[in-house]
């Protein structure tokens, strides 16, 4: 008899347990011994408790009501719920808190698509840190979490959620026009994003700097290039980035990070440095993460954070390739 | 599923109507077609530096998104189409130009009146126009001449790409409203935008001169 499951869910057979298993005591590995404590919050919130994040988990997927009719949604991540951890147990405790966790976390999937319905996620949350300080230690973390995986070729591209906001203020764009362009180079959509522009009434000049940051990345000479456009909030990305740079100092085989000035992260709750994890063995990025300094607020408590998830099923596939193409001498 | 940082660049090349085109702006840009011109029933053609896949159109997307591809070319009437899809758009290359249109019977004015009924290959693009512009439509999805289907009964009018306009015309169909004009677009996997970034950048960039952008 067959018997389905839903689509974008899956069962796990032993030989596949046993290596996410390795993977995840591998990563609590670091994070325990970089002082992060593992959490674990309910599947289940209020919907009302994750709404208040804004962003993705306003879309939570998945909801409906209990025995007494109150609203409830399945997480569609974890840093939410952190916040309302963190929130709630340690609003009198001195910060900073420092937890991580592994989880499973449920989003809709378009039909067909390989996507997934039900995922896990592993990451750390650190809370209460002074901005580039607890930037560099979330790189920190991230960077051995990455080497715990045996994720040799994994990139860190770092960017600034502020820059382009910034940019088109100082271009004269606001409200919708401005939201629209935005949405443009989220999507990376740069022929849309010309065109909204020249819509706008934007110089040619000046159209011409916005789509060339949006493709600036590489190591520290792309700070460099940033600062060369003569845009104010370019150079102000490029120094906030070149204070985090200075701040991570050297490392043992050198840091993974590429800087991007046209990274974009789709929550709304981030603010100053983002990053996104990729793998050249896995096509969609590994994770992400970033400041989120105004999340903290919402659940009423003043302290500025930043975090990283990364998808343990991506990050499973990168280690099988990454090792494959090892033993094939590549 | 790989990108991959070694190895040669996969380039995704749209077989059909783009395809002429398509090999003539790569070789402006100094990527070699010549086997792709032969006869050759291959799928996958090795040239300096760089694979090419080639494919249906409607799928470059696909590939590119699970970075099978690295980057692609296709029309921006499929891209629309899977706007659910991301896929870095980074270069329009002005060929393929075709319009996106709502189109009905001569001499039939019942498009527009209680429900109306369109035959489509592009029910999301379609979608999306009548719900912008506040009119409820029921849509007919159709795979193959969609030029048929009010000819028989089928829908009150269709949304297709046209580009010369004979076929609407032998099929005694005119342009009611314009949707959204198409031409063919250079996009890229967001992982390998960022692991490949100076041979994608190199490429773009003479994909733009040989284009004439």
């Amino acid at each position: 008899m067959i018997h389905p499951i839903p689509p974008g869910t899956r069962d796990v057979l032993p030989e596949e347990m046993r290596e996410l298993r390795a993977l995840e005591a591998a990563l609590i590995e670091v994070f325990e011994a970089k002082g992060y404590g593992e959490v674990a919050t309910p599947t289940l919130e209020y919907d009302e408790v994750l709404t208040r994040g804004g962003g993705r988990s306003d879309h939570a997927a998945y909801r409906f009501f209990d025995e007494s009719g109150e609203l409830l949604a399945l997480r569609s991540e974890m840093t939410v719920p952190i916040a309302r951890l963190v929130a709630t147990r340690y609003a009198q405790a001195d910060p900073p808190h420092r937890v991580c966790y592994i989880a499973g976390a449920y989003r809709a999937v378009s039909p067909q698509r390989g996507e997934m319905r039900e995922f896990l996620q592993a990451g750390v949350e650190l809370i209460g840190a002074a901005a580039d300080e607890g930037t560099v230690e979330v790189i920190a973390v991230l960077e051995a979490a990455l080497d715990a995986a045996g994720l040799g070729s994994a990139v860190i591209g770092l960017g600034d959620a502020d820059l382009y906001r910034d940019l088109l203020g100082e271009y004269g764009l606001d409200g919708a026009t401005r939201e629209g362009a935005l949405e443009r180079l989220a999507a990376h959509d740069l022929v849309g994003l010309e065109a909204e522009l020249e819509e706008a009434g934007v110089g040619a000049d000046q159209i011409v700097t916005c789509l060339a940051l949006s493709q600036l990345r590489g190591g520290v000479e792309a700070l460099e290039q940033a600062r060369g456009y003569g845009v104010e909030a370019a150079a102000r990305a490029a120094d906030r980035l070149d204070d985090v740079n200075r701040a991570l100092g050297s490392r043992t085989g050198g840091h993974r990070v590429q800087f991007d000035f046209g990274l974009m992260r789709d929550l709304s709750y981030y603010n100053g440095a983002i990053l996104e994890v990729y793998d050249p063995a896995v096509g969609h990025a590994l994770g992400g993460g970033g400041r989120y300094d105004g999340l903290m607020k919402r659940f009423g408590l003043d302290l500025s954070a930043a975090g990283f998830a990364l998808y343990l099923e991506r990050v499973h596939t990168a280690q099988i390739e990454e090792r494959r193409r090892g033993k094939d001498g590549r | 599923m790989s990108a991959g940082t070694e190895g040669p660049l996969r380039l995704a090349v749209p077989r059909g109507a783009l395809f002429g085109e398509t090999l003539d702006v790569l070789d402006g840009a100094g990527v070699d077609t010549s086997e792709l011109r032969g006869d050759s029933r291959s799928l996958i053609f090795e040239t300096a530096g760089m694979t090419l896949v080639t494919m249906r159109p409607s799928d470059v997307p696909t590939y590119v998104e699970a970075g099978a591809a690295d980057v692609g070319i296709t029309g921006k009437d499929v891209l629309l189409e899977q706007s659910d899809r991301p896929v870095y758009e980074l270069l329009d290359l002005g060929f393929g130009r075709c319009r996106m249109v709502l189109a009905g019977r001569k001499g039939s004015d019942r498009l527009g009146e209680g429900t109306i009924r369109i035959a489509t290959k592009y029910p999301r693009i379609a979608e999306r126009h009548f719900e912008s512009t506040g009119r409820q439509v029921e849509l007919i999805e159709v795979k193959g001449s969609v030029e048929l289907a009010p000819l028989v009964g089928l829908g009150d009018g269709i949304v297709d790409l046209v580009a010369t306009g004979r076929t609407l015309e032998e099929n005694e169909l005119e342009v009611r409203e314009e949707i959204v004009e198409c031409t063919a677009r250079f996009v890229a996997n967001r992982v390998a935008h960022k692991l490949r970034a100076a041979e994608i950048d190199e490429l773009t960039a003479k994909l733009r001169e040989a284009s004439g952008r």
